[in-house]
């Protein structure tokens, strides 16, 4: 199925794009996304800790299970303010 | 009000969006850009934001605070693009009968923005580096409590 991810800050940069649809396992969790990154760009392993994630707009934890059409975000450590 | 803008952030008219009649007072918490980052001379920032989301939270940190203290009403307004040294970044304004209230809800305001609210500070630097700031050590362990 597909859902769209949508890159933030020091993820946009590490992955060199802002927003793309990408294709997971059917029945698949929020963090499947992160693999996909870190699939992309090895630096990704070192952020993971850091990243979080959000479906829809709400924050989730990586076990969420993902449905087509999410629009699943990385979300960086924020430094609004 | 909530908002996120490009432009210049006009302080008084955040101020008076929260006036009310039953009003004993309006405090106020302005964030300004700083030039010196992990002692490195800053020239100017550049916010982004996930604006949808960064909204939504806003407005439900918002919500919260109504629960938690008696306010009468609260604006919050975050700039986005290039800030330079100085501008004001953020603006809270949260009015009540009495000041504590006022003086609480806008302390966890500013301290949760900080901590959920889906925006990104990058810095340029007057040696010409650009970096997006770093904060994960600070980030570790919280929790998005109330939200």
């Amino acid at each position: 199925m597909k859902v769209t991810l949508r890159l933030f800050s020091i993820a946009k940069e590490m992955a060199g794009f802002e927003e793309r649809e990408v294709e997971v396992a059917s029945g698949a969790q929020a963090g499947a996304v992160l693999d996909i990154l870190t699939g992309l760009n090895p630096r990704f392993t070192d952020w993971r800790g850091s990243l979080r994630l959000a479906v829809n707009q709400e924050y989730v934890p990586e076990g969420h299970l993902l449905r087509p059409g999410d629009e699943v975000a990385i979300i960086p450590p924020v430094s609004g303010g | 009000m909530i908002s996120l803008t490009n432009e210049p952030l006009e302080i008084q008219r955040v101020i008076a969006s929260v006036d009310a009649p039953g009003a004993g007072g309006i405090d106020v918490f302005i964030g300004t850009t700083r030039d010196v980052s992990r002692a490195r001379s800053v020239l100017w920032l550049e916010y982004e934001a996930y604006e949808p989301m960064a909204s939504t939270m806003m407005e439900r940190l918002a919500q919260v605070a109504h629960e938690r203290w008696a306010v009468l009403n609260i604006s919050i307004a975050h700039r986005l693009g290039r800030v330079n040294v100085g501008e004001a970044s953020v603006v809270i304004a949260v009015s009540s009968a009495h000041r504590e209230e006022a003086f609480a809800a806008c302390r966890f305001l500013i301290d949760e923005l900080k901590k959920v609210v889906p925006i990104w500070k990058r810095e340029f630097f007057a040696d010409g580096t650009v970096e997006w700031s770093r904060q994960v050590h600070e980030q570790q362990g919280i929790t998005t409590e109330g939200v």
